[in-house]
């Protein structure tokens, strides 16, 4: 079956649409295909695209089989995996990897299903099995859920733990993510090679010199180094990119008729139960892009882990989030 | 100290054209609290976040400072110091900027330099009530070290000085004083009040009717920021493109790298140093369009050669006029951020653009104090944490550079201590010559210990035996000489074992009968393994016509625990004979010489040689390029770490 074969089927009974939000309508395919402009203001892409270029292939240069790239299928992983295309000449020559919580909206899965066999991809989808079940490290304290456990505890054992389990099985000693330092004040603060102890733990107030396209490229064993290959875009330069390169992304960034007759968007894409979407009139990109011209409230607003209490994120991250 | 070489231009490499712009300054002279300031005046804040901090600060009883918009960590907070460089950006009417945020505390000077490192411009604070400091000084000297030219003076709190233009021109001449001192002339100062508002996006601050500094009639911050120039174009210096990998994920073999200067086009003739090997461009790749034709300075791009020569990651793609210098000694500024001392004659690692070579520091010219500008004696085994200092460096194998003046992405340098960037430089005084004049010999470190990873560590490789087989006339010798000039020049060990440097000693009571060819490559074998032993890179050129004793010599150089790659330098006798340099082939067809290989005697071709090359259809380099490829990773250190060629 080839990726223009895989198409959404009836998601309106999944509990990820219980709430305003509907589900997608049903044998669209899983991908959207901006089309392809190029604006007069997008000119600083190229400079950013080469940046990032030189970053991926610096990164596979120095860790070469020892090198993964996580993965959300969100709009800034996607812009990761097309400028992996664009570094390799169309080929991606370390595997991606999907953290599943479980917690994933449905169409989100069927567009990693879609982009795999688009792009050939070589994938690893990792869940903390143990977590969700309540067995092995976790059989005393149960399963966690969103139903059980607080949205940063979720966070941490679905996401943070289940990659630390992932990484020490596979070996892995660098990560390219997608972060980038207008997301969040403690990213700001952030390296282009960013070193992690075995412990995952950021030690942000002791970070390694980083100048003249010099970078951390090596570590101890058990230690990691994150690639932050995105680090200088801005949520619109993402936007941008997308369109200008006309990048396939998941439909869920557009705005789509609620259960209430209002029409909702998602603007950063989460766990289902604690990821909200904003009321938006953006069906296209560039609405999407005239609308961040007049939106003060800020992109993860709609992530709930972020703010549950303050400084969440920091919390989160110095613990290995990305 | 007038002459401190600058970049006639100040990019950062792959940076958007936003100018990027860092802030620093003593510690507590106002740089945060100017940069919120900034933001909240350009509207640059999310809803909300003013309001979200003026809570923070309220339950901790604490009033509301603009500079906690940006010391977001919690720790930040309850220290009041900013710890690391925050990136933020905001826009006035003309442009977009990058904030670079740059913490003023001695401690941190690796984060100032990460943060200025990347700038095109300084805002440069100094509190007009406390004046110049040390870290006023300090900071302007490492701006123009870094190459910054494009200064503006923000002497702050002038509300604490009831706007007192004596004491702002006081500031103003001692300062800038100093900056001529380094040659530094600053754009501006700017008499302000961060807190108030004041000069800072408007000329009157918040709640005030008049100018509290009427008797300033220059611009403000906002207004000197965009005086500067956004980054200049870097397409008219002279082409460099340092190879950052190559690939070969399908049938092309892809070159791929930055052009960091100038531009490059299809059919282009590239010079790559340090060996000097020239090859055509035959395209440049583009993975979701049409290929290009030309590509220019700031891109990352994939390029494919009409010939294929050896070309590895660290060589510099250039034209063939004005190419970089290629040395393995050289002058620089440097500073020092790492914790322990930087020594005299210790190994480090040196990176340049995406070289990487072993590197010692061969003498401290003199030592500079980056406040008081005094020249301390250089005699000094040592350079310390925070120190500036010229030296004189040496690498093990060529290094390719430009002075920093010249070409700032190729003249300036880090090194490296324990896994992290401890220092950086530039490179200046260096001479653009004929290259086979500036070349000069390899000068090798003193060792005491002699285990065998002291020798790996040492040669920054393993050893290993190229065994060369192939019919008289074949170009074993042509090739092995060739090979080890190249392995030579990158700084590696190695030597030929050939007919002349054997038969005539250790084998010279050897004939040709088919006894003494197998004594003869026994001999050989056993002398490449003891090389090996000593670290060296052998490369034999012996024909061993028979395939038995090639298996035994690379049983011989395995038991000792080495490389072994058996190479079967191909060609058809036919064109070995027509080739015949040595007249062998005649003399063998007339009967003179009895027994001669592929005459009168046997060749066993190789059925699992590691590697073929074929002399008939490819070049000596094409030759060499094909075996160093092979041979490369094989002798790489245990660690992964590679030695640029």
């Amino acid at each position: 079956m080839s990726a223009i074969d895989l198409l959404l089927p009836d998601y309106s009974s999944h509990p990820a649409y219980a709430k305003q939000y509907p589900a997608p309508p049903i044998g669209e395919s899983p991908a959207f295909f901006p089309e392809k402009i190029s604006r007069e203001d997008a000119a600083h892409l190229d400079s950013l695209e080469s940046q990032s270029i030189y970053l991926i292939r610096e990164a596979y240069h120095h860790f070469k089989k020892s090198l993964c790239m996580p993965w959300s299928m969100g709009k800034d992983s996607n812009v990761l995996i097309w400028l992996s295309m664009k570094a390799f000449g169309g080929h991606i020559p370390y595997p991606l990897l999907h953290i599943d919580t479980t917690y994933e909206f449905p169409e989100m899965i069927a567009y990693r299903d879609w982009a795999v066999k688009n792009y050939g991809l070589d994938l690893i989808v990792k869940i903390n099995e143990d977590a969700r079940a309540g067995t092995g490290a976790y059989a005393e304290r149960g399963p966690i859920g969103y139903d059980t456990a607080d949205p940063i505890t979720v966070t941490h054992e679905l996401k943070t733990a289940a990659l630390q389990q992932v990484m020490a099985e596979y070996q892995w000693s660098a990560l390219i993510t997608g972060i980038r330092r207008d997301e969040d004040s403690t990213r700001a603060k952030e390296r282009y090679f960013s070193p992690r102890n075995k412990d995952f733990e950021w030690d942000y107030k002791d970070q390694p010199p980083e100048f003249w396209n010099q970078f951390t490229t090596s570590c101890a064993p058990g230690e990691h180094v994150r690639v932050q290959a995105l680090l200088d875009w801005s949520e619109r330069d993402i936007w941008l990119y997308i369109q200008k390169e006309g990048i396939p992304i998941p439909h869920m960034y557009f705005a789509r008729q609620g259960t209430d007759g209002l029409r909702y968007r998602f603007r950063s894409l989460g766990c289902y139960p604690i990821t909200g979407a904003v009321r938006s009139e953006a069906d296209t990109i560039d609405k999407i892009i005239d609308e961040l011209a007049l939106t003060k409230t800020s992109e993860r607003a709609g992530r709930a882990q972020d703010h549950h209490r303050e400084g969440a994120m920091q919390e989160l991250r110095a613990k290995g989030f990305m | 100290m007038s002459s401190v070489s600058t970049a006639p231009v100040q990019i950062a490499p792959g940076q958007t054209s936003r100018v990027r712009v860092v802030f620093v300054g003593h510690v507590d002279h106002g740089k945060s609290t100017l940069i919120g300031r900034i933001l909240h005046d350009t509207h640059s804040l999310p809803d909300g976040k003013v309001a979200h901090i003026q809570k923070v600060c309220a339950a901790k009883g604490m009033d509301f400072e603009f500079a906690h918009l940006l010391d977001a960590l919690m720790e930040e907070q309850a220290q009041n110091i900013t710890i690391d460089t925050t990136q933020i950006q905001f826009k006035t009417d003309k442009r977009p900027y990058v904030i670079i945020d740059a913490p003023g505390h001695k401690e941190f000077l690796k984060n100032m330099i990460t943060g200025a490192a990347s700038a095109d411009a300084a805002v440069l604070l100094i509190a007009a009530n406390e004046g110049v400091q040390e870290q006023s000084r300090r900071h302007g000297y490492l701006l123009s070290l870094l190459g910054i030219r494009q200064v503006v003076v923000a002497v702050n709190k002038m509300d604490l000085v009831g706007y007192s233009q004596e004491v702002f021109d006081r500031v103003c001449a001692e300062y800038r004083a100093f900056l001529a001192q380094i040659g530094v002339e600053a754009r501006a100062f700017v008499p302000i009040s961060a807190r108030n508002g004041v000069n800072v996006a408007n000329r009157i601050g918040e709640n005030q009717g008049v100018a509290p500094t009427a008797w300033y009639t220059g611009h403000t911050v906002l207004e000197m920021l965009d005086t500067f120039e956004p980054p200049a174009p870097l397409t008219e210096l002279p082409l460099r493109m340092p190879i950052q990998d190559v690939y070969r994920f399908d049938d092309r073999r892809l070159l791929v790298g930055r052009i960091e200067t100038g531009t490059l086009r299809v059919g282009d003739k590239l010079v790559f140093s340090p060996n000097d090997k020239t090859s055509v461009v035959a395209s440049i790749e583009n993975w979701s369009g049409p290929a290009l034709t030309s590509a220019v300075a700031g891109q990352s791009v994939a390029i494919t050669l009409t010939e294929q020569i050896f070309v590895q990651r660290g060589h510099v793609a250039s034209h063939e006029v004005d190419a970089p210098i290629e040395t393995n000694r050289f002058r620089a500024r440097l500073f020092w951020m790492g914790k322990r001392n930087l020594m005299v004659g210790q190994p480090y690692k040196l990176k340049l653009a995406t070289q990487e070579l072993d590197v010692e520091v061969v003498s401290v010219d003199r030592i500079i104090d980056a406040s008081t500008l005094e020249a301390a004696s250089g005699d000094r085994g040592y350079i310390a944490k925070n120190d500036v200092a010229e030296v004189t460096l040496q690498t093990r194998g060529a290094l390719v550079l430009d002075n920093q003046d010249r070409n700032p992405f190729m003249g300036r340098f880090v090194i490296v201590d324990d896994r992290n960037v401890a220092g950086g430089g530039i490179v200046y005084g260096g001479v653009y010559a004929d290259r086979t004049k500036v070349k000069s010999a390899n000068i090798y470190w003193s060792e005491g210990n002699v285990l065998p990873k002291n020798r790996v560590l040492r040669n920054g490789h393993r050893g290993g035996v190229i065994w060369l087989t192939g019919l008289s006339g074949s170009g074993k010798s042509t090739i092995a000489r060739a090979l080890e000039r190249e392995l030579f020049n990158s700084g590696r060990q190695v030597y030929v074992l050939d007919g002349d440097n054997l038969r005539h000693g250790l084998n010279s009571n050897l004939g040709f009968s088919p006894e003494d060819r197998v004594e003869n490559i026994r001999r050989v074998a056993e002398v490449a393994k003891i090389m090996s032993e000593a670290g060296l890179v052998v490369i034999t050129a012996f024909i061993s016509p028979y395939r038995v004793d090639r298996g035994r010599a690379r049983e011989i150089v395995l038991e000792g625990g080495h490389e072994f790659a058996e190479v079967y330098v191909e060609a058809p006798l036919a064109v070995c004979e027509e080739r015949d340099v040595k007249g062998l082939y005649k003399r063998a067809r007339s009967g003179e010489i009895a027994e001669f290989t592929g005459i009168s005697a046997p060749y066993e071709a190789p059925d699992n040689a590691e590697i073929v090359v074929q002399t008939d259809v490819q070049s000596v380099d094409g030759a060499v390029a094909v075996i160093l490829e092979h041979l490369l990773p094989r002798i790489r250190t245990i660690t992964g770490d590679e030695i640029s060629i």
